[in-house]
């Protein structure tokens, strides 16, 4: 195992989700038109529990459905064929304000791939984006609304994000390369 | 999840993590198939070549529709209208059209092992549409799938297949995955198509129809090949039919959630009456709607580079 330093735990990502929510209603008066669309595989857990929080805050149920990207993707015959997720997204997106969830933010691709998927369910309003960690090297001109943590990292280091929806712990680590 | 492979030839080098990961790909993409806008850009630039030597309609059209889906360009070459005739090679043909830049060759043909030749001579991903009697492995990935969604596992279950499985490259698929995947499988038809070597795959043998769909969960119907068969196997297709094929009163006497299979082109009132392939108990239809999901999903795998699957978390 290489070694990892702990960015976030349990707490810190609870607070850093409320947090986020409370931005995204603070953006977003009327909560009524914000629907939440997780990117698999760390964004979809994340999006249900903003959801269940921003519930909590508007008084009314936000919707939340699931975008698969891979499909979209821009290196698909550079590396093995990533693995690709059912989407799921049961209800109009067409002038509503979507946030997308996603777990960590790199390079941005995965971002753009979403923003090219999501053309093809309709057309949103607007479009935000929310993610726990933000980690830089950004390659595409795409930026965060709403970040839980900014993580300065260096190119070759990874950062795990573990959540308690697939049977780990929640905690993200940052791990030196080999 | 994994998958490294350029080519898909057969099912029989597979591993059973190869197999799941098709099937898990293929189910993301049955989704894809019920949207209002049904195309995605997975193959964008991409050539395909559809090389269908030997005739073909269903496995042609649905691995057409599904390059389609995935943005791919299409071009189709039919033995009638090729150089073939002309008495070309098959080596000179494919590197022609590999010549003009084709990533990826999806070939039928009647020469078992025609897959594999071609995977050898070019550079191009080749995918096994059918070759001879040897396999079909998007066939078998299809069955798989549809069985897997329709009962929600394989293992355990009982699988029998009926008919033509001397001459079938579906019944050798099928055997290969299925037994990978812990179903326990029955061959059954005349001893002239169904010979006990069949054993050897890891299957069961026998020539008595009630006794082979009593206990099955799946019942996979296959159609007598009169192309493939050099001489009368059986001696009518009178007889045929009241030794094999699946009427009303020995579906009766099958578990009433075994359900029933067949890889089309059905020939009706020989191996199956027209009332049961429109049964609700037929999942004839749902195997061409899931044959295009998983040779989407073959596509799209085998277009895939080296390097990690996961994206790791960024």
């Amino acid at each position: 195992m290489p070694e990892a330093t702990l960015i976030l735990d349990a707490v810190a990502i609870q607070r850093a989700l409320t947090r986020i929510a409370h931005e995204i209603a603070e953006r977003n008066e009327v909560g009524a038109n914000v629907v939440l669309i997780g990117i698999p595989k760390g964004g979809v857990p994340l999006s249900q529990r903003l959801s269940a929080i921003l519930a909590g805050i508007w008084n009314q149920p936000v919707p939340v459905g699931t975008l698969d990207v891979s499909m979209h993707r821009d290196d698909l015959d550079r590396r093995a064929a990533p693995r690709v997720y059912p989407t799921v997204i049961p209800f109009d997106v067409t002038g509503k304000t979507v946030v997308l969830v996603d777990d960590v933010l790199f390079s941005g691709r995965t971002t753009r791939a979403a923003l090219d998927a999501l053309n093809d369910f309709g057309r949103p309003k607007n479009i935000q984006l929310a993610v726990l960690v933000d980690r830089g090297h950004r390659e595409l001109p795409i930026k965060a609304d709403f970040v839980g943590k900014n993580v300065p990292t260096a190119m070759g280091e990874k950062v795990v994000v573990s959540l308690r929806e697939d049977g780990g712990e929640d905690k993200v680590g940052l791990e030196k390369p080999k | 999840m994994s998958w490294n492979r350029k080519h898909l030839l057969d099912i029989e080098s597979l591993t059973v993590d190869e197999i799941a990961t098709v099937l898990d790909t293929a189910k993301a993409f049955k989704v894809v198939g019920e949207r209002a806008i049904k195309k995605v850009p997975a193959l964008r630039g991409k050539t395909v070549v559809n090389l269908f030597i030997e005739p073909s309609t269903r496995t042609r059209i649905s691995f057409e529709l599904a390059e389609q889906r995935l943005s791919a360009d299409i071009i189709n070459f039919t033995a009638e209208a090729s150089s073939l005739k002309k008495g070309e090679t098959l080596k000179d043909t494919a590197r022609n059209l590999e010549a003009l830049n084709a990533d990826f060759i999806v070939m039928r043909h009647s020469a078992s092992g025609a897959a594999h030749f071609l995977s050898r001579v070019l550079n191009a991903s080749v995918i096994n549409a059918g070759d001879g009697a040897h396999e079909h492995p998007t066939q078998a990935l299809l069955d798989a799938f549809t069985i897997r969604e329709r009962k929600g596992k394989i293992a355990g279950l009982n699988v029998t297949i009926l008919g033509d499985i001397l001459y079938s490259r579906v019944a050798r698929s099928d055997i290969w995955a299925l037994t990978k995947l812990g179903a326990h499988v029955t061959l059954c038809g005349p001893s002239t198509l169904v010979p006990k070597t069949f054993e050897q795959m890891g299957c069961r043998v026998t020539h008595d129809m009630d006794e082979a769909i009593r206990e099955a969960d799946i019942i996979n119907l296959l159609r007598i090949q009169h192309e493939r068969q050099r001489k009368t196997m059986f001696p009518s297709i009178n007889e045929y039919t009241q030794l094999f094929g699946l009427n009303k009163a020995r579906l009766a006497k099958t578990r009433p959630d075994a359900l029933i299979m067949h890889p089309g082109p059905v020939n009706r009132g020989v191996e199956i009456d027209s009332e049961i392939a429109d049964s609700v108990r037929s999942l004839i239809l749902e195997q061409v709607t899931n044959g295009l999901a998983v040779r989407m999903a073959v596509l799209y795998l085998v277009n895939g580079g080296k390097g990690p699957q996961e994206l790791t978390g960024n």
